[in-house]
């Protein structure tokens, strides 16, 4: 080899060198462009690629009875879901699949395909215990399982009506489960996750805000006698085929409301019984003419008029009179009453003679501080006001029919509020769903003596020859009336469809609860209020004086079933 | 005959003792290794290892196979360097005739894999062919021309330039145009340290400017797609830009000092494609930073430089030429790779030497650098010979 090539490689060897150089500065200067220029830039990208935020559920609080017993509780519970595209690669057997999720295989097949854009889709939400730890052992690619809350009534259809029901995800639909959604609902927390391509959750990194659970919910219910109240309605609107039936119960000095409960009732537990039909709450919805479960307010407009006293006597013969070119009628002719008898006999003669002698302004006022034609106000959800029109627009005949309960409607609600602020010597309390622990704030509706003079008045419909001797309760003494209302149709009055009412007051000496039983079209030949309702009346008074610890006030009757009648039984033999 | 012409610029504190005459031979010369080289190629595979090992999520069953790889290149590395040059001058032919014949081999009945043609599957060993033709075509081309002096004449080039072109050809069939075109490159560096006249270089040069257009209508849809994607990444960041994109992100977010290793989110989470692979690189930057890209540049350059001095030492033409242009095919080869992985180049299949995950590529490149030892561990015994 010359010395020429050598000079000739030389020069090659620096080009060689010289491009080697550039080409490697090139490339560090890439790098440091990358890593130090463009950091923060990429780091980001990077970042925005990994990190996500997710949902913590935070569970629903827990409804319960006044005395702590649970009404509704939140049970964790697994939802099953998949991420698309990676159970699709994983080509699952999908007659497997399906089989353990209860589905069609081609349905879910073709949903799972047709989703594949999306990171989540549910394939079977609350499912039981044992297909989720079968599905978790499985450890089938891209079906997950995640932690959701369901809810669970213990009480099912004995509370259905009151403590309504939540939808799958988690919101209050009906009831006080929808009235107090936002003190029950958790506030979901967040955590940062870090997730891979297929956007599966990784690691957790950061916790952003720890779930906040709802707040339990204290109801004023008693569950003992709402289930007791519960099966006394059930049973008589079975065993009179009646279409329907309410019944509350309310604690005269609180207004909480103790029990409430309707027929129809549904199971909330079992998503399938969810009828429309069946979920609304009658007590607080519908509205009904109370016909002569409404006298009592007549008679205590009466009383507070001063024109009348308990023993004032109203002639009620031939049992029918005129009022313009309508016929008030009695059930039969009973001559002259006094105030308390046309309670005790429910006589619509008398309570429309009384009602037209009263100035109509004073009537209408007594009539609406009890709040006829107002919501009750107890919050819930789709309270009915009812009908009551102004007296402005009332002729002779709507005066005379609303002495007895005609020409304006109530709910059961409203119906058992009036009778409590009877009970409670004058004074109406404000309804509650809640217990209620401190003082009660209440507004006088009338004055106390005549409350407790109507109180007494009422005794006399329980009392023989009254028409509500069925509501009558060993060892207590009952305050109440019956009502039997004619329904009106589209024409008018029906014929043969009728409403039995008894709305009542124990015990009367000192009255601690009201309560008011509706069923609707008694479908035997029985369908007195006194007949239908005031048995449903007396079997829950029965059992709720015992449960609440009222004492007994009847020591008279007591006395009375060992030894001679008393001097008052004769009086009221001959009636009824 | 001056062969220590090269003070200033390759060599800064390396071996001149090599110079001198010398009495007794060292074990590392009775053994035809060279320390320094071997230091770098084992640093270089020790990184590999590791980063291997996160990129492929601690997978321990394949950091076990790239160590079996590992081993048996080493192996083939000692083994060819205890061959003299002139043995394998004159084995050249017969290497080369039988690598084009395994290529055609390929394309009458290879395996498909991503694509395209590549694999050759013997039952018990699956390789690429057109991974033996990086070592073959520039074996062949240092053999042709160093049977006659050099620089060569214009007729011999051109016949050499014919070994070049059948088995660029054949590989760009498969098609593997990457593959192809360093292969080309490892023959044309032989032509150039060979001594072709800078006119031809720079007629061909022209040549090739005038047809780099035309080629754009001979490429795959999937190459041209490649290189409209290097121009612009973000015109379709979920198709063809996704590998570029990611891989960007995973060197930037890096840093100074990386997220530490087994901790980088976009290798980890599976964000980046092709990570244990021929993208391994940004599985490093991102774990390591600017840091960890400045020490596996820094083993390049060491397993460079070295190889090239090894080269220039070399007495015999064959030995000088090939290792020549086998260092410098390395040197393309890393450039080309970490170009990608940076997205300075466009994304052709071009593995990360001796770290990314793969054999054939690892063995033919080990194979090369024993090539190399061997043309430089051989020399004294050749001179002395002479000398006597």
């Amino acid at each position: 080899m010359s010395e020429v090539h050598d000079i000739q490689f030389r020069g090659r060897r620096l080009l060689v060198l010289a491009m080697m150089a550039v080409l490697a500065g090139a490339l560090l200067w890439r790098a440091v462009d990358l890593q130090l220029s463009h950091q923060g830039f990429l780091q980001r990208q990077g970042a925005a690629r990994y990190l996500r935020s997710v949902k913590i559920p935070a569970h629903r609080g827990m409804i319960l009875d006044r005395n702590g017993e649970p009404l509704a509780i939140s049970t964790p519970v697994d939802s099953v879901w998949a991420h698309p595209r990676e159970l699709l690669a994983s080509t699952p057997d999908w007659q497997v699949l399906a089989r353990l999720l209860d589905r069609e295989p081609k349905r879910l097949q073709r949903l799972v395909k047709s989703r594949q854009q999306r990171e989540f889709i549910y394939l079977k939400r609350h499912v039981e215990p044992a297909l989720a730890s079968k599905l978790k052992k499985l450890r089938l690619p891209g079906i997950y399982l995640q932690r959701e809350y369901r809810r669970y009534y213990p009480a099912t259809e004995g509370a259905a009506h009151v403590v309504g029901f939540t939808n799958v995800d988690d919101q209050g639909q009906e009831g006080l489960e929808l009235a107090f959604d936002e003190w029950l609902r958790g506030v979901d927390g967040s955590k940062q996750v870090i997730r891979d391509r297929l956007g599966r959750a990784v690691e957790e990194v950061a916790r952003i805000a720890a779930p906040r659970p709802g707040r339990d919910l204290v109801l004023s219910i008693d569950l003992r006698i709402q289930s007791l109240a519960y099966r006394a309605l059930k049973t008589a609107v079975q065993r009179h085929g009646a279409r329907a039936g309410s019944l509350v119960l309310l604690d005269v000095h609180s207004g909480e409301v103790l029990a409430m409960v309707n027929q129809p009732s549904y199971n909330p537990n079992n998503g399938a019984e969810r009828v429309s039909a069946h979920f609304r709450n009658r007590a607080v919805t519908d509205v009904f003419e109370p016909g002569s479960t409404l006298k009592p307010l007549t008679i205590l407009s009466a009383l507070e008029s001063g024109l009348y006293r308990p023993e004032t006597v109203i002639d009620t013969a031939p049992g029918y009179f005129m009022v313009g070119r309508y016929t008030v009628k009695d059930h039969r002719n009973y001559g002259p009453l006094s105030v308390a008898e046309v309670v005790k006999k429910s006589s619509n003669v008398g309570a429309s003679r009384i009602a037209l002698h009263i100035p109509a302004e004073q009537l209408w006022q007594s009539f609406a501080r009890m709040g006829l034609g107002e919501v009750p106000g107890s919050a819930f959800p789709g309270e009915a006001a009812g009908r009551f029109s102004h007296y402005s627009s009332w002729g002779e005949i709507e005066q005379a029919t609303l002495a007895f309960g005609y020409g304006l409607s109530v709910s059961t609600l409203q119906l058992a509020r009036i009778y409590v602020a009877i009970g409670n010597g004058g004074a109406l309390p404000e309804l509650s769903f809640q217990r209620r622990d401190g003082a009660v704030s209440s507004r006088s509706v009338a004055t106390p003596a005549v409350a407790r003079q109507v109180v007494k008045i009422l005794e006399g419909v329980v009392a023989p020859g009254g028409t509500g001797g069925r509501a009558k309760v060993a060892g207590y003494r009952i305050a109440g009336k019956t009502g039997t209302v004619r329904k009106s149709t589209a024409g008018g009055y029906a014929d043969n469809r009728y409403l039995a009412i008894f709305a009542g007051l124990a015990p009367a000496s000192r009255p601690r609860v009201a309560a008011v039983v509706t069923i609707d079209e008694p479908a035997g030949d029985e369908y007195y209020g006194g007949q239908v309702a005031a048995p449903v009346f007396a079997e829950l008074m029965a059992g709720a004086l015992r449960l609440l610890g009222v004492a007994p006030d009847e020591q008279a009757t007591v006395l009375a079933s060992n030894g001679p009648l008393p001097a008052s039984a004769p009086a009221g033999a001959s009636v009824h | 005959m001056s062969l220590d012409s090269n003070e200033g610029l390759l060599i800064r504190g390396g071996p001149t003792r090599l110079q001198g005459p010398v009495r007794q031979r060292s074990l590392a010369q009775r053994l035809h290794i060279d320390p320094p080289l071997l230091l770098g190629l084992l640093l270089l595979s020790a990184i590999g290892l590791m980063v291997l090992y996160s990129a492929s999520g601690q997978n321990s069953q394949l950091l076990l196979r790239q160590g079996v790889r590992l081993l048996i290149a080493f192996t083939v590395m000692i083994a060819v360097a205890q061959i003299s040059p002139r043995q394998w001058c004159r084995w050249t032919p017969w290497f080369y005739g039988l690598s084009i014949a395994l290529l055609l081999a390929v394309l009458a009945g290879g395996v498909m894999g991503k694509g395209a043609q590549r694999w050759l599957d013997l039952g018990v060993l699956r390789f690429q062919p057109s991974e033996i033709l990086k070592l073959t075509v520039p074996m062949m081309l240092s053999a042709y021309l160093a049977e006659r002096r050099l620089p060569p004449r214009t007729s011999r080039i051109l016949i050499a330039g014919g070994f070049i072109l059948i088995p660029t050809a054949l590989i760009a069939m498969q098609p593997d145009l990457g593959t192809a075109l360093l292969v080309a490159a490892s023959g044309i560096f032989v032509l150039f340290l060979a001594g072709m006249s800078w006119r031809l270089i720079a007629g061909l040069g022209a040549c090739a400017a005038v047809l780099a257009p035309v080629s754009w209508f001979l490429l795959h849809d999937y190459q041209r797609q490649r290189i409209v994607s290097f121009l612009n990444p973000e015109q379709d960041p979920l198709g063809a830009g996704y590998h570029l994109i990611q891989s960007k992100i995973a060197i930037g977010s890096g840093g100074l000092y990386g997220k530490g290793w087994l901790n980088g989110t976009q290798a980890h989470l599976e964000f980046l494609p092709e990570r244990s692979t021929d993208f391994i690189f940004a599985v490093l930057s991102e774990e390591f930073g600017l840091f960890g890209a400045f020490m596996i540049f820094a083993v390049f350059l060491l397993i460079t430089v070295r190889g090239l001095q090894l080269a220039l030492q070399s007495q015999e033409p064959y030995g000088r030429l090939l290792g020549g242009a086998l260092v410098l095919t390395f040197f393309v080869y890393v450039v080309v790779n970490i170009g990608m992985v940076t997205g300075v180049l466009p994304v052709v299949g071009v593995p990360l030497p001796l770290v990314s995950y793969g054999g054939t590529s690892m063995v033919s490149l080990m194979a090369a650098f024993g090539i190399l030892m061997s043309a430089h561990t051989h020399r004294r015994l050749l001179s002395e010979g002479r000398r006597i």
